[in-house]
């Protein structure tokens, strides 16, 4: 065999696993292990899947849920760079958020969910509040913790090179804490997934989520199988997606 | 070639810093008084504690004294005083042209009046050819042959480097150490130059302070007397060198076992 590069081969290795689970749980359902009433096998989930997308139903929820994740983590991550960088450079800042930081961050978001129903209504804009709260706290949490611990001697070049405070906001305390912040924005991704799909179980008549509890009202466990894998490869894909992103805007992290 | 000697002159008289820790206050610097001509390399040694990276500090605007004035004169400078730092300190998100361009970037030279002196850094320490690399792509030397950049690039009038060399490996340092020399040859700057090592003193400066730690102050100021140009190899090889060397070191025995038997006490 014609050996690979090695970035190729470890890609190759990345989609191994999922397909070999793939293969595992068919397998298991061939022989019989398991009623496939209540547990669909890969190939049925892949033929709903193919049903579902022919109707361009699936694409529908796939879009709105989507939009709706990322137009939530824009607006929660802007946010929570901003802040977590001003806890950083300025003390008092920090001593004024910590507090509501620490009281805020560990209520469960979807519980917030009635309260932004009736500020926003029952529309796009109460989910991507929701998915916006849920991105704000680790972000701003990271943030902050990547500014704060920037080496002293960086401090110390950029005073001595007499770097206003602006510079040092710019071209310091950012890239510096650039490397915790993708960190943060990574964790943020994930959580807007999970936080939306639950958000839209309860208050939604469109979405992936939506797809997903309207299919065990009406016991169509395959649809359902269809919803769940689909929101995994879009975790799988902007996760993927993000890292070739952070690969681009931190050339100086080491491989 | 040697430049004219030209640069900041350093005037610190009394000078005195404390810092307060939980045991009460600590005496860093006691009575230190200290001048230092335009164009002069001024190494400084001691042991660890003696407080000479924290008087470096002070004249670097990074900490601030509790007593005594320091007075510089620096007019004709861009800016006062530049500092190389022991680890380098180039900024890891900058590229090796970015960061030589930092000090000229936070004082408002514009892009196109600092190109052509980032050119002439990058040349004066041979990494025109890494201009794009990061500092992790680049080795320990070549990041601090960068960080000299970085501070020769402010046209300052005097250079505070802070051991920027212990960090090599011994064969890096010499060629680094030379380097050195041949740019301040080059450039007659002042230079003030805090190490450890006093062999490393005397062969790169004009005159070296010897200072003592618990409390730090100056134990003495020694006259080098090699002339420039110097070749580093030949001069560390020659008998003044070694002789000179075994000198000072015998002050300084004397010195450890007085304070070892005053400990002891």
């Amino acid at each position: 065999m014609k050996a690979l590069p090695t970035k190729w081969r470890e890609r190759l290795l990345y989609l191994i696993s999922p397909i070999a689970l793939l293969a595992v749980w068919q397998l298991l359902l061939a022989l019989g292990v398991g009623d496939r009433r209540f547990i669909p096998a890969p190939s049925d989930i892949a033929l709903r899947f193919v049903q579902l997308a022919g109707s361009g139903e699936l694409e529908w929820h796939m879009v709105v849920t989507l939009y709706r994740v990322f137009a939530g983590f824009l607006v929660g991550a802007a946010p929570g760079v901003a802040i977590g960088l001003l806890m950083a450079m300025f003390r008092p800042v920090r001593i004024f958020v910590d507090p509501l930081i620490a009281a805020l961050f560990p209520i469960p978001k979807i519980a917030l969910m009635p309260l932004l129903l009736l500020a926003f209504g029952f529309g796009d804009a109460s989910k991507i509040a929701l998915v916006a709260i849920g991105v704000f706290f680790p972000v701003t949490v990271n943030t902050y913790a990547g500014a704060a611990n920037i080496e002293k001697i960086y401090w110390d070049v950029a005073r001595n090179y007499g770097a206003s405070r602006t510079v040092m906001f710019t071209r310091i305390v950012f890239f510096g804490a650039l490397p915790m912040i993708f960190a943060g924005l990574r964790i943020a991704l994930a959580v807007s997934f999970i936080i939306l799909v639950a958000s839209e179980f309860v208050a939604s008549k469109t979405g992936i989520g939506y797809l997903i509890w309207n299919s065990w009202e009406l016991l169509q466990v395959d649809v359902m199988f269809v919803g769940i894998v689909t929101i995994g490869v879009l975790g799988l894909i902007t996760s993927v997606l993000f890292q070739e992103l952070e690969r681009k805007v931190i050339p100086w992290k080491a491989e | 070639m040697l430049a004219e000697r030209r640069g900041a002159a350093v005037d610190i008289v009394a000078l005195q810093k404390e810092f307060v820790t939980s045991q009460g206050r600590v005496a860093a610097l006691t009575d230190i008084n200290l001048s230092i001509k335009p164009g002069e390399f001024m190494c400084i040694v001691g042991p660890s504690g003696c407080g000479k990276s924290t008087l470096l500090r002070i004249l670097a605007g990074l900490d601030r004294q509790s007593g005594g004035t320091i007075k510089v004169e620096a007019t004709g400078w861009a800016v006062e005083n530049a500092m190389v730092f022991q680890e380098s300190g180039l900024f890891p998100w900058m590229d090796v042209e970015t960061n030589v361009r930092f000090g000229l970037m936070t004082r408002g030279v514009s892009a196109a009046a600092a190109a052509p002196r980032v050119e002439e850094a990058l040349k004066l320490v041979g990494l025109t050819k890494f201009r794009r690399h990061y500092p992790h792509q680049l080795s320990g030397g070549m990041r601090q042959r960068g960080a000299i950049a970085r501070a020769f690039v402010t046209d300052p009038g005097m250079l505070l480097m802070d051991e920027p060399f212990a960090a090599l490996d011994a064969q890096n340092r010499v060629i680094l150490q030379a380097e050195l020399v041949r740019i301040w040859e080059q450039t007659g700057k002042t230079v003030i130059y805090v190490t450890h090592s006093i062999e490393e003193a005397l062969l790169l400066g004009d005159r070296t302070v010897i200072m003592t730690a618990h409390p730090g102050r100056i134990k003495r100021i020694i006259d080098v007397p090699f002339p420039h140009p110097r070749n580093l190899v030949t001069l560390s090889a020659s008998a003044e060198f070694g002789k000179l060397k075994l000198d000072i070191w015998h002050v300084l025995e004397e010195e450890v076992m007085r304070a070892r038997a005053e400990a002891e006490q």
